[in-house]
């Protein structure tokens, strides 16, 4: 690693524009869990590194039941399990944050960064897909909002412009009847990276009988986090049982295009994307049977 | 046969009670559990490692590896990073003296300089990726590192083999033009990546396999594993103008260290001065020298202090590691459950140069069971991956996995239940080893009844998917030399210094053998691990010897210091030396009674001081043997393992500091557990290893394991004053064995491929 210059603006427009000025030789800095990694490793050079962490709009968080959350792309992770009523809410969420790193990650490190930062693997994105977050982004041309399901473009790239940067996530209201959960599998029980994940949401309808909606997204199975569209529109509808759910899962497979590498083979891993679905969506409808706003 | 009653160990905090043959011998001090004498300093903090020493005007270091595994190098040009400000030297290989073929044995396997020095800077070739070629040192770190990515080295990439049976293959791509297969004394014609055959044979084979009424016969895999120490090689080279060459470093072996640097550099081992620092992990891996010998060079050629520390995936990718295997066992036994016959065929890869661990692995194969006619194959295959390392009972783990896995699927066979199989052909006292040696007086068949009598193999273990297992392990242990000495202070305690850098508690353990033969009590003895110019030549910490071999040197020290107070004692009492006794630390003479304290501060300012001394050498193996249950419960989903209880047993021949004796027993069962569920180099088809990192090279962590419950057997060494055994490297070797039984238990399919990663025990489930 060699010297760089630091900033830390606490303005949005100044952030802005110093990054805009510098173009690819600034990188932004949140928590840091991700970049300093990089920069030390050699995988990221950069000349100017700017810390976003004291422009107020970053740090927003703000949730209420009938508006939905609001999350500043640089709140750290653990502001999200800590909080009852966004865990209880958003329990896919919840349920990633907690599984990023150790508590000391999860000190520093934000659910906006773990976006930007685009890992195909990212606990985070398949529960923001699932939970059907909007990313809102700043840059030289205006703000734009964007979903999360269309942000990420290829493993570490994303569709973030020269000079734009992302401010906040927003999460819509969760209804009674709805319910989350994400699941990843690890060889070990901590400190690992996701071989595959899945992110489901379910809403279920007013007799909590049937599944109204679903979305379903799924980590470490391509280039990008992917969304089932197919599993999920399947169980529109249906009534959640076992039977149903395997075949969400194994719907869910077809979009699954992993690679083979140190983590696991492919085949391994568009197993586990059954496995996984199946169990995420068992887990999700569980909560969504108590879940009240 | 004395068998002293097993004590044990449970995960309750609350039972600090001694052992109970501390209580049949009655000792004082051996066999309870003080606080360590290196405590309060390791867990405030204030332990010095490597990475703590900062010297006035030091530079810092960095390597240039290469990225290929197998390359000519073509050329080296260091003028662009000398030419950076704050770049203070560089160097390759050619800065080094010529190497010359001599082979020395270092206490856990031997070495020959050529190799070692072609290791430390590669000549002419790469042979691995990750080879050091080339070095800078610069007046900070940050800087070293971007200088050395100036160092422009040229390559011509050439086809690399990293599995063992392809570098054995006749048309593999050869690593050394000149290295030919030894074999029984004789060379082979052509050069080879095969650097040895081993070959070891008793009875008659053929006579054997006509005597078994059931003959198994399976094929393993083992892919190469990391020592996994938390600290990465660190060290400091001080050069002085006059010629001295000073080291800090953590070592398993300042006095090795030292012989290496000498011959390395071409200097008197004089001339060389190591510094053992607190060490934070070692298994094996740090006994050869890597940038040691380069920090020296840098430093000479820049007159500063020069510290090198490695990263993570420096560790990983140029030192250690244990071998890649691959592996034939076949076992027979009559109906009855006598084992007539066993073959094994052996190829442990060595890494980058020959000399792997293949003969302990040879060795170790069937020295649990008394096998009347049997044969050993073994090879030890040059391939290109780093130089293999002793690791925590080297070649065993791997020998074990194999013959374990067998003697297990044999006894299925012949439906005998697989602990009374294996109490049946147990080695005892007299049982001859394969490759020569007769058994002494051994503890297998206590340990394995110990396992047999415990709560864990007599409780119920129900539920699907689950699974029990056992296994046994042998490591030899070693001798060696050591040096102690021991100084008497004017209020009663000792100053005692000894040679052994401490990698498990040894301090604590040594000097409670001295505390015990003065009866004094442990806190009253004061052991200093010492630099090599302070103490008398003292080998690696390694083989299980130290508590054993350093222990019976401060055992003897203790006598010679006794002796003197015996002396003064007499003096003092105007008696005869043979009318004064001792018992348990009290000097009598007639009705005069003086404690060992009493004595010290009363001899104080009259003659001589009193400083005990002692050498040893003891040319004998201490012999242990374990053996692990374990229970697993397996995702039908995944193939993922859960440990739901885990138990080693071990004879330790007498426990010195029980709590570090069952420490050992833990981290060499958590080490195996690694081994055996998800370590693994992960090499892609150039030679690559693609998980270089903590992140992907998956050691068990706190999650992955419970706590590992052991039982202490206790079946005293005849070589040792307090019946000492090794204890720190046969508990790594029953883990993978165990575990495969227990997976097969779960799942009904036996896994012959370590690791037992959940993507092969799905994919064995599949196919089952």
């Amino acid at each position: 690693m060699i010297e760089f210059e630091y900033a830390a603006p606490t303005d949005l427009d100044e952030a802005i524009g110093l990054f805009a000025q510098a173009g690819d030789r600034a990188t932004l800095l949140a928590g840091g869990t991700d970049i300093i990694v990089q920069l030390r490793e050699g995988l990221r050079r950069a000349d100017l590194v700017i810390d976003v962490k004291k422009i107020p709009e970053l740090s927003q968080f703000e949730y209420a039941p009938e508006t939905g959350l609001r999350l500043g792309a640089s709140v750290p992770c653990w502001q999200i399990y800590e909080n009852e009523s966004i865990a209880a809410a958003y329990p896919a969420l919840a349920d990633a944050v907690r599984i990023i790193g150790g508590w000391q990650i999860q000190s520093r490190a934000s659910v906006g960064g773990n976006l930007c930062n685009a890992s195909p693997a990212a606990d985070s994105i398949p529960a923001l897909i699932a939970l059907g977050a909007v990313a809102h982004l700043a840059g030289p041309g205006g703000r734009r909002a964007v979903p999360v399901a269309e942000f990420c473009t290829g493993p570490g790239k994303n569709v973030l412009q020269s000079g734009e940067l992302l401010v906040a996530l927003t999460l819509p209201p969760a209804h009674a009847g709805s319910g989350s959960a994400y699941q990843r599998f690890i060889p070990r029980n901590e400190m690992d990276i996701a071989v595959v994940g899945a992110g489901s949401w379910v809403q279920l309808d007013e007799s909590r009988q049937r599944i109204a909606a679903a979305r379903i997204a799924l980590a470490a199975v391509g280039p990008t986090p992917r969304q089932a569209v197919q599993a999920a529109e399947f169980l529109c509808g249906k009534e959640p049982t076992e039977e149903n759910l395997h075949e969400a899962g194994e719907l869910a497979k077809q979009v699954a295009t992993p690679i083979s590498d140190m983590r696991g083979p492919a085949e391994y891993r568009t197993h586990l994307v059954g496995v996984l679905t199946r169990r995420t969506l068992a887990a999700a409808v569980e909560r969504a049977g108590t879940f009240q706003p | 046969m004395s068998t002293e009653v097993p004590s044990r160990s449970t995960p309750d905090a609350s039972d600090l009670s001694p052992s109970s043959a501390a209580e049949t011998k009655k000792y004082k001090v051996i066999g309870t559990r003080p606080i360590r004498h290196d405590g309060a300093d390791k867990v405030t903090g204030k332990a010095r490692y490597t990475s703590d020493v900062l010297l006035p005007n030091m530079a810092y270091g960095a390597l240039v590896r290469s990225p290929y595994a197998h390359a000519r190098i073509v050329s080296i040009d260091t003028s662009e990073a000398e030419a950076m400000p704050g770049v203070l030297a560089t160097m390759t290989s050619a800065d080094l003296p010529d190497p010359w073929d001599k082979v020395e044995n270092l206490g856990e396997g031997c070495i020959n300089y050529a190799h070692l020095s072609g290791n430390v800077l590669a000549r002419g070739k790469a042979l691995y990726k990750g080879h050091a070629v080339a070095a800078v040192c610069a007046t900070n770190a940050h800087l070293a590192e971007e200088a050395a990515a100036k160092i422009k080295v040229e390559y011509e990439p050439l086809p690399a083999v990293t599995w063992v049976l392809d570098a054995m293959k006749e048309d593999a791509p050869l690593l050394h033009d000149n290295l030919v297969t030894q074999a029984l004394g004789e060379e082979s014609a052509r050069p080879s990546n095969i650097g040895a055959h081993i070959h070891f044979e008793q009875g008659d084979l053929e006579a054997g396999w006509a005597a078994a009424d059931v003959i198994v016969e399976r094929e393993f895999k083992t892919s190469s594993i990391h020592q996994g120490y938390i600290e990465p090689h660190v060290s400091i080279a001080m050069w002085n103008e006059d010629g001295r060459l000073k080291i800090w470093t953590g070592t398993q072996g300042s006095f090795v260290v030292r012989q290496q640097m000498a011959e390395l550099l071409k200097i008197p081992v004089s001339q060389v001065l190591v510094i053992p620092c607190e060490i934070g992990g070692g298994f094996g891996g740090k006994i050869a020298v890597y940038e040691q010998p380069v920090a020296a060079v840098l430093s000479r050629k820049c007159g500063r202090p020069v510290k090198i520390a490695m990263r993570r995936d420096e560790v990983f990718e140029a030192t250690g590691p244990t071998p890649g295997s691959y592996m034939r066992v076949k076992l027979g036994a009559t109906k009855d459950g006598k084992l007539t016959a066993g073959e094994a065929w052996l190829a442990y890869d060595a890494g980058a140069f020959p000399g792997g661990v293949i003969g302990p692995g040879c060795m170790c194969v069937f020295s649990c069971y008394d096998i009347p006619n049997a044969v050993v194959d073994g090879y030890d295959v040059v391939a290109n991956k780093p130089k293999v390392q002793a690791y925590r009972a080297p070649g065993s783990t791997h020998a074990a996995f194999a013959c374990e896995s067998v003697i297990d699927e044999l006894a299925l066979e012949l439906k005998i239940d697989p602990l009374d199989f294996r109490l049946k052909n147990a080695v005892q006292e007299g049982s001859r080893r394969v490759d020569g040696p007769v058994y002494p007086r051994i503890g297998l068949i206590e340990t394995l009844e110990a396992v047999r009598d415990s709560q864990h193999w007599n409780s119920p273990l129900e539920g699907p998917n689950r699974g029990r297992g056992i296994a046994c392990g042998f490591w030899f242990n070693a001798g060696l030399q050591s040096s102690v000495t021991a100084a008497v202070n004017p209020d009663g305690t000792v100053s005692m210094s000894e040679g052994s850098t401490d990698i498990g508690g040894t301090r604590a353990s040594i000097a409670m053998q001295l505390a015990e033969t003065l009866g004094i009590a442990a806190t009253d003895v004061q052991p200093q691990v010492v630099d090599t110019d302070s103490i008398g030549y003292t080998d690696v910490t390694g083989g299980s010897r130290v508590t054993f071999a350093t222990g019976l040197a401060a055992y003897q020290a203790g006598l010679d210091i006794q002796k003197q107070m015996v002396r003064r004692a007499a003096e003092l009492w105007e008696c005869d030396v043979d009318q004064v006794t001792v018992e348990d630390g009290v000097y009598r003479y007639g009705d005069a009674a003086l404690s060992f304290k009493e004595l010290a501060v009363k001899l104080n300012n009259a003659g001589d001081p009193i400083v005990g001394r002692a050498s040893v050498s003891p040319q004998v193996s201490t012999n242990a043997f374990g053996a692990h249950i374990v229970d697993v419960e397996v995702d039908p989903e995944t193939g993922k393992v859960t440990i739901l209880r885990y138990t080693a047993v071990q004879d330790a021949g007498k426990a010195i500091h029980p709590s570090y004796v069952e420490g050992q027993m833990q981290g060499g069962a958590a080490q195996g557990i690694g081994w055996a569920l998800n370590e693994e180099y992960f090499y892609d088809d150039e030679g690559v290893m693609r998980n270089a990192s903590f992140l992907d090279y998956r050691i068990p962590t706190a999650f992955d394991l419970p706590m590992i419950e052991t039982i202490i057997v206790e079946v005293p060494n005849p070589d040792h004053p307090y019946g000492v055994r090794g204890v720190g490297e046969v508990p790594i070797v029953p883990p993978p064995a165990a575990l495969a039984i227990a997976i097969h238990r779960a799942t009904g399919c036996r896994m012959h491929e370590l690791p037992m990663s959940p993507p092969h025990v799905w994919r064995a489930m599949q196919d089952r």
